[in-house]
């Protein structure tokens, strides 16, 4: 163990601070509701697992916290600061230096080479880990120059968490990574991703339907319906390839 | 390179086929921008420094005799600053070799000095020496034309007597950059040449020793010209002064700007259609990669690259499809523009012709390629800057489809499943069908407008030589004749048939409005020549009053029943008041007619004649010719056929070229816009089209929902075009309503039928690669990719 991470875990303060949230969309002449007043605490260098079923509302807890989109009503703190205040241009510096995205369908550009999609995050940032090494970091070292055409899901999905991870993000925040993946190449990614939270201390958030990735995190979000059901801290965290579904 | 740039430039590969024909239409305007205007500064800069150089006149008058010392009071004139009094005559020429009649104009030139005005450049040869009296120096057309050189001679009939010229040198000159002989519709350098020669020789040849039949002035700055121009006729009255005319008027000069005025214009106006276009079809090809890369916005948005990189990265595709087609336009236009100047040197006749391509014309075409691209990435860059991040990781909603209305008329049952997918389709995105159709249309307008002028020139040819103007030639006589030349005239051999011609110089006034001229008097019932007007209908002459060009009644300010002031400009000078009985709407010059008794009770003259229309029988035409160069009083031939060759000569050289470039331009601008709306079809419904094939459906029955689409777009287009390149044409014929033509709007059949080819075709190819695309669908690859 880093010391790093001994340090953060130490602190264990809040890093996000999400009260009151709520979020309607207009869809036409019906409108729905897909936060109804979530309170949310989120710490330092912590795995935190949000669990739910499609259209529980967790893609789009997910996506207010990591600053892609807006409450309806509510605020979030984020260190102590509440990003729901602020504008446009001052969400896009928060994303582009505190926080790294993982999407369920990699969201890789396909012009790109492996090494070139990381390095599209490496150079907009002051203190970048270098794309190879970031790509070691997710293993795949000896895949950097390949076309996201020419990866499999797994590996394309790798190089999304390596292109996350890349700027040393402050949080990492993931939306069902493994959801089109199946199972032994899904383990390879959560391998991945629980490697950067233990390695690098950064604090995580994964999204999913599958209650068995749950298990591997510190804390469990269980959400219903827009609302949040349950809280639940894990005693023993078990490793991925462990896991089974 | 940066990675958000390698992205753009593989991207751009990957698009490479409707990026290089966006940067073709692109190219397209660019080289046509740069070609015309480049071609236009090239001759109007040769042409200020020829004028200035060579010292051009400002003001122009003939006169019949003055003596030399009217000079000094023409100096003395408020605002003249410099006068040169000359001797200048009609002579016919024959040249070794040459049958045909040839006529030629000697202009007085110093011995010593310099001309003061309209001075000559010398281009081989030497200047005339003192005392040498038979030296002479010919224009350059017409030395070429004959192969003459310094040394050679030929032979002019001068006052009834033939003589030898010798050539000394080949010169131009600022009067005769454009060298229309008189009467005739374009240069022919071939038929009509000039001659300087030493003035005293000159003025003894004619019997005008110490005096001058022709004037030039130059203005000091600031000059009244029209208040020098009405002094110069009071001095000039007594000596059967013909009228003193600016420069703007003057023939060389007239056409020469005419030119330029034109040059001008197509080179503002008609890249602007291919400037919109290409911003269009930047528009629907950027909208739709934005709409294909919505997954990629949302993760450079959630990477945290901002609004203004992303809208950098989309107006950066659109840039550089934009440069480099203005990179292929510039050099393009270029070479074009260098052709182009070349070209005119064949038709103004310039000491240097030096094509110059000026680097602010360069930059005004990158400038107005990069407005083009950035208009055209507006739309695609705003609609990637407002994709909320969240949104754009969600797939792009399925788009709305409704009935068509075509089918809610009731008609639905006579519709096929996939006729009604391409009606639905076109309904779904009106404004992109509407914006393609123009596109189209332009391309066959284009077509129509570039190829029109030729049918104009067509049925001005044949109205002129074969309605109005049936003599084989015109001969003009050195003096008013009585008749008795006629009859001598009828008696050569291979004459048919002969008519008179009296034409009078004239001024006509109306109120506080004037106008130099002439007035041809025409024999009632006359057969050969004819006042025929824009219906192509001969007019009949009343027996009295006057018949005006329209374009004459509207300079006068005439309507039929006015009375305008008739000053005859030869013999007493009379002043009549006659009435205009008709205008007619003619083709070419500002021609003023009366009935020959008429014009002959008006002057209270007999049957005296300043010329003759004749019918020749061709086996004697050569014969005829040779006695016609031998009658002193005869002082030019002009044959009809000559200028009906010299036209279709001139015409037919450039006829190809011109067939060439209109096709290519029209075509790039058809293929722009058909290919690319058939790939972002293919790209926006590939998914759909594969799902068919898989569900069974044939590749042509797939084909036919898709490239169904665009053969109705492209049919619906083409009488639209047609429509739109009648209007231009008719923008054109306005523009070009000029004094000394007017262009019939005519379109023939031909052209229609080139426009729809030309786009037809261009739309076929880009319908063929499509097919091809189709044909190799990849129904599993297609089937995978994610809603």
């Amino acid at each position: 163990m880093t010391g790093k991470q001994g340090q953060a875990r130490q602190d264990n303060g809040l890093i996000f601070d999400a009260r009151g949230l709520t979020k309607v969309y207009h869809m036409g002449e019906v409108d729905v509701h897909a936060l109804r007043g979530v309170d949310l605490q989120l710490r330092e260098s912590e795995f935190t697992v949000l669990l739910g079923p499609s259209g529980s509302g967790k893609s789009t807890l997910l996506n207010i916290l990591g600053g892609l989109d807006t409450p309806t009503a509510g605020q979030v703190f984020y260190r102590g600061k509440e990003i729901t205040l602020v504008g446009d241009a001052e969400l896009t510096q928060y994303r582009r230096h505190h926080v790294g995205f993982v999407f369920q369908f990699y969201n890789l550009i396909p012009s790109l080479t492996a090494r070139e999609n990381v390095a599209l995050v490496t150079e907009i940032v002051p203190n970048p880990l270098a794309p190879r090494a970031a790509l070691e970091l997710v293993g795949l070292g000896d895949r950097v120059d390949h076309f996201p055409s020419q990866l499999s899901g797994g590996e394309q999905q790798r190089v999304a968490i390596a292109r996350a991870i890349a700027k040393q993000p402050d949080v990492l925040l993931c939306d069902e990574p493994t959801g089109a993946l199946d199972v032994s190449t899904g383990i390879v990614v959560l391998e991945a991703i629980e490697k950067v939270n233990r390695e690098l201390g950064t604090t995580t958030a994964v999204i999913t339907h599958n209650a068995a990735i749950a298990e591997m995190a510190d804390t469990v979000v269980r959400l219903s319906n827009g609302r949040i059901a349950s809280v639940d801290r894990n005693e023993t965290k078990i490793h991925p390839r462990e896991l089974h579904w | 390179m940066r990675p958000l740039n390698l992205k753009l430039f593989r991207g751009l590969w990957q698009i490479k086929g409707q990026a290089l024909a966006i940067s073709m239409v692109i190219a397209a305007g660019v080289a046509m921008y740069i070609a015309y205007i480049s071609t236009f500064q090239s001759l109007d800069l040769t042409q200020q420094t020829y004028y200035e150089r060579f010292r051009f006149g400002d003001v122009f008058a003939s006169l019949k005799r003055a003596p030399l010392r009217l000079q000094d009071r023409i100096e003395e004139i408020p605002g003249v600053a410099r006068v040169e009094t000359r001797v200048v005559v009609g002579v016919n020429l024959d040249v070794f070799g040459a049958d045909e009649p040839l006529t030629g104009r000697l202009i007085s030139i110093p011995e010593i000095d310099r001309a003061t005005l309209n001075d000559v450049f010398l281009r081989k040869g030497r200047y005339i020496e003192p005392n040498r009296q038979d030296e002479v120096l010919v224009t350059e057309g017409f030395a070429l034309a004959h192969g003459l050189e310094p040394g050679d001679s030929v032979a002019a009939v001068i006052n009834g007597r033939r003589r030898e010229l010798e050539i000394v040198g080949i010169a131009l000159s600022p009067e005769y950059v454009y060298n229309i002989a008189p009467g005739a519709m374009m240069p022919d350098d071939s038929r009509f040449g000039i001659f300087w020669m030493e003035q005293k020789a000159l003025s003894s040849a004619f019997d005008m020793e110490g005096g001058f039949n022709d004037v030039s002035i130059s203005l000091m700055p600031g000059a009244q010209e029209d208040e020098v121009i009405t002094r110069l006729d009071r001095l000039l009255e007594p000596y059967g002064g013909l009228g003193a005319m600016p420069r703007a008027l003057q023939q060389s000069h007239f056409y020469l700007d005419a030119e330029l005025a034109g040059l001008k214009g197509a080179g503002l106006m008609i890249p602007v259609i291919f400037f919109a276009v290409a911003a269009f079809l930047l528009n629907v090809v950027l909208l739709r990669i934005v709409a294909v890369q919505r997954p990629q916005i949302a993760a450079l948005k959630a990477l945290g690259y901002t609004n203004f990189e992303i809208g950098m990265h989309y107006t950066g595709w659109s840039l550089v499809i934009s440069l480099v087609g203005g990179v292929i336009g510039v050099a393009g236009g270029a070479w074009l523009g260098s052709a182009m100047t070349r070209l005119y040197g064949d038709f103004f006749r310039f000491p240097i012709l030096e094509y110059r391509l000026d680097p602010g014309v360069l930059a005004g075409a990158l400038v107005v390629s990069v407005i083009a691209a950035v208009l055209g990435a507006f739309g695609s860059v705003r609609r990637a800057v407002v994709l909320p991040p969240a949104e754009a990781m969600r797939p792009e909603p399925p788009s709305g489809y409704g009935v068509s209305w075509i089918e809610r008329l009731g008609l639905k049952r006579f519709f096929s499943q996939p006729t009604r997918m391409i009606m639905r389709n076109i309904q779904r995105r009106p404004w992109r069908t509407v914006a393609s159709v123009i596109g189209i249309s332009f391309g066959a307008a284009m077509m129509v407008v570039g190829m029109f002028w030729i049918d104009a020139m067509d049925l001005m040819m044949d109205v002129q030589y074969n309605v109005a103007q049936r003599q084989d030639i015109t001969v003009s006589f050195v003096e008013p004749s009585s008749s008795r030349s006629l009859y001598e005239i009828e008696r050569m051999p291979g004459v048919v048939y002969a008519e008179t011609l009296r034409s009078v110089p004239v001024r006509l006034r109306y109120g506080h409005r004037s106008r130099m001229g002439s007035i041809t008097g025409l024999a009632a019932g006359a057969r050969l020549s004819r006042v025929v007007n824009t219906d192509f209908r001969p007019v009949t002459i009343q027996p009295e009053g006057l018949v005006l060009s329209s374009k004459l009644g509207q300079i006068l300010g005439v309507r039929a029943g006015d009375e305008v002031i008739v000053e005859v400009l030869e013999g007493r000078r009379p002043i009549r008041t006659v009435m205009v009985t008709e205008l007619v709407d003619e083709f070419l010059g500002t021609s003023a007619y009366m009935e020959s008794s008429a014009l002959h009770a008006m002057l209270r003259e007999g049957h005296s004649l300043s010329g003759a229309f004749i019918q020749v029988d061709s086996k004697y035409a050569d014969e005829l010719y040779r006695r016609l160069k031998a009658v002193p009083f005869v002082a030019g031939v002009a044959l009809k056929s000559a200028a009906v060759d010299s036209f279709y000569d001139t015409i037919g050289e450039s006829l190809g070229i011109m067939i060439f470039f209109n096709v290519l331009f029209a075509g790039i601008i058809a293929f722009g816009v058909v290919y690319n709306a058939a790939r972002i079809s293919l790209s926006e419904r590939g998914r759909e089209l594969a799902s068919l094939r898989v569900m069974g459906f044939t590749r042509g029955e797939i084909s036919f929902i898709l490239l169904g689409e665009l053969a109705l777009v492209t049919l619906i287009s083409m009488p639209i075009g047609m429509a739109l390149g009648y209007w231009l044409s008719a923008l054109v014929v306005t523009a070009y309503d000029t004094e000394v033509y007017r262009f019939p709007l005519v379109v023939s059949s031909r052209t229609y039928a080139w426009a729809a080819l030309t786009v037809g075709a261009a739309a076929l190819i880009s319908g063929a690669v499509v097919k091809r695309k189709l044909n190799n669908l990849d129904l599993v690859e297609v089937l995978k990719t994610r809603e």
